[in-house]
């Protein structure tokens, strides 16, 4: 699957929407990214943002609506494609390897995209430059101490460090992230604010935030979410100044 | 004591290499059939540990394959005179196509109907071996099957037929031992920990499940091979659901996710059985309360629980503060 020219768009959804039974979760959601944009989706408890996460990864199909990934329709395409295409998503509730080590579940992360992972015939500690690359992550994630321990075993703060290490080291072009911050302490989501702001500006990222604070701090843009619906789209000191948005957001959210 | 706790594997499975390589000349006949059936039984067992241990996939349907094997060299050797090369060489293809349908079919669930699904492809095979009558003579079975044929050396013998089990078991181990350590073993265990991260990690996780269920059924057959020429004799009761039941139990009690699990819970059973059945017919009764008594007291086999001694031993000298 070779790049498209870097000028197209990274993300372009259209009108897309997702019914449980008679609950429409996402309810004709448009949205175009451009390469290296970084975005927020803000919203209520229950607005439907991890849903959209999932149609756009792919782990659920859209009930209407059009994906568009680096200018290829992806709307059937299954997960595992959308990742081979420069996609890669974190989890609102952590969902890691919890049995094998932070290694591990590097090397699983770095070999994902690789022809590799369909070797069985020698051991994977003959693969030296995987091991480097998933050493490589970690260490971007400042877990580099941990790498031999079992990740059920490491702190919440780090298994959400962990989270990123995973979604990074296939090297996306389009990075979703489900509350990165869900869960840790102020001083620990001012770690992770610094993690994301460092990453290579050419990676899009498209970021789900309850904290208004962080969201500004990464992103540029915000796009609010109500009820499945888009109720607000701009640029952050406009969107923030929305009374709609004061009253949805500011009504529903967190502290 | 962290090199203890890494040796004490390593020497055990020095001291069983040991004992399986020099013992065998010196016991019974009798203690002599049990060590080759208990081999030919921890093939079975670590081929299904592919699944159930690494997947995480529970099947019901593993003595599928060693009737499949079984069978093929049954049908072989004694209607066409077929030599050891020949009928191992079918036997193998013929219980990975059979898994490469079933995969098919059973891959579409997981849990709890994937071992329904299992147990009803393994009756189907079962059913087959009665049904078939003019493939597999039905319930007579297939008698007068000949000790292996073209090797090098004569195996006719009891104890020679041993050594070319104990060979082939160590061909199983290697084998198999290779895949789970490979790139694509740790991707089976990825799965088995979170197959939603694996999806979008970027892996097409049902290949990954096929092709384990296709090495896991080809693995069947090989050991379904010799079990066929070590009995003499190939009935429907190769594929009935209790070997099934045996195999998996095996794989459970030994402990499930290691190499070694499996072979120590062949062993365990095979002595086992033949143990009971001198005093009781009630052998599946045993194996039910054996089953239980494994998923209460050491849901990880008896490995698992060597594993927590040695830990628990490790730690203990620590445990009084150092004085200076
Ligand atoms: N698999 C599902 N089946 C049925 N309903 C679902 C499913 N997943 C989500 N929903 C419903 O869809 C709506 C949107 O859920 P979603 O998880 O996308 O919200 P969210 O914006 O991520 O909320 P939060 O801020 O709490 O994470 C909720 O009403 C939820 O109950
Ligand atoms: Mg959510």
């Amino acid at each position: 699957m070779s790049g498209p020219p870097t000028n197209t768009i990274a993300l372009e959804l259209t009108n897309i929407g997702k019914a449980f039974g008679g609950l429409l979760a996402v309810d004709g959601v448009s949205l175009a990214m451009r390469p290296g944009e970084r975005r927020a989706i803000l919203g209520p408890n229950g607005a439907g943002k991890t849903t959209l996460f999932s149609l756009i990864s792919g782990e659920q199909p859209v009930t209407s609506g059009r994906i568009h990934l680096f200018g290829h329709d992806v709307t059937r395409t299954s997960a595992h494609r959308r990742a081979a295409l420069g996609l890669a998503r974190t989890y609102q509730i952590t969902n890691l390897f919890p049995r094998l080590t932070a290694l591990d579940n590097c090397l699983l992360a770095v070999q994902a995209l690789s022809r590799t992972k369909f070797h069985l015939h020698r051991p994977l500690t003959g693969y030296a430059g995987h091991f480097v690359r998933a050493r490589a992550v970690l260490d971007s994630v400042g877990l580099a101490v941990k790498e031999g321990e079992q990740v059920r075993n490491l702190s919440h703060g780090e298994q959400r460090q962990l989270e990123i290490a995973l979604a990074l080291a296939g090297s996306p072009r389009l990075l979703l992230l489900d509350e990165p911050t869900a869960g840790l302490s102020p001083a620990e989501s001012q770690l992770m604010v610094g993690l994301l702001q460092r990453l290579d500006p050419a990676i899009s990222i498209l970021i789900i935030e309850h904290d208004m604070d962080v969201a500004f701090e990464v992103t540029d843009r915000i796009t609010v979410l109500h009820y499945g619906r888009v109720v607000a789209d701009g640029l952050a000191a406009d969107v923030k100044t929305n009374p709609l948005v004061q009253e949805i957001y500011l009504g529903a959210a967190e502290p | 004591m962290e090199t203890f706790i890494r040796r004490a594997p390593r020497a055990a499975a020095l001291v069983a290499a040991v004992l399986l390589l020099a013992l065998p000349p010196f016991v019974s006949s009798f203690m002599l059939s049990l060590m080759t059936q208990a081999l030919v039984w921890a093939m079975l067992a670590m081929s299904l540990d592919l699944l159930l241990g690494y997947i995480g996939l529970a099947s019901l349907g593993h003595a599928a394959y060693l009737a499949l094997g079984a069978y093929s060299v049954g049908i072989l050797t004694t209607r066409h005179g077929a030599d050891f090369w020949t009928s191992l060489a079918v036997g193998i293809a013929v219980a990975a196509l059979g898994a490469a349908v079933f995969g098919l079919v059973a891959l579409r669930a997981t849990g709890v109907y994937f071992l329904m699904i299992t147990l009803a492809l393994g009756m189907t095979v079962w059913g087959l071996a009665n049904r078939w009558v003019s493939l597999t003579s039905g319930d007579n079975g297939i008698a007068g099957v000949p000790r292996p044929r073209g090797l090098p050396w004569d195996v006719s013998g009891a104890l020679p037929f041993y050594y070319l089990v104990l060979v082939a078991f160590a061909v199983a181990f290697v084998v198999l031992w290779t895949v789970v350590h490979s790139p694509f073993g740790k991707t089976l265990v990825g799965i088995r920990e979170s197959e939603s991260r694996m999806r979008t990690l970027g892996y097409h996780v049902w290949l990954h499940k096929y092709i384990a269920f296709v090495i896991a059924g080809a693995a069947g057959g090989f050991a379904g091979v010799f079990w066929g020429y070590y009995n003499g004799f190939v009935s429907p009761a190769d594929a009935e659901l209790a070997t099934s039941v045996e195999i998996l139990l095996m794989v459970a009690l030994g402990g499930r996710g290691t190499l070694f699990g499996p072979v120590l819970g062949a062993f365990v059973i095979v002595l086992l059985r033949n143990v009971v059945s001198i005093y009781t017919h009630r052998w599946l009764l045993i194996l039910g309360a054996v089953y239980i008594g494994t998923i209460v007291y050491a849901p990880e086999g008896i490995i698992g629980m060597a594993r927590d001694w040695l830990k628990a031993r490790a730690r203990a000298p620590l445990r009084p503060a150092p004085s200076p």
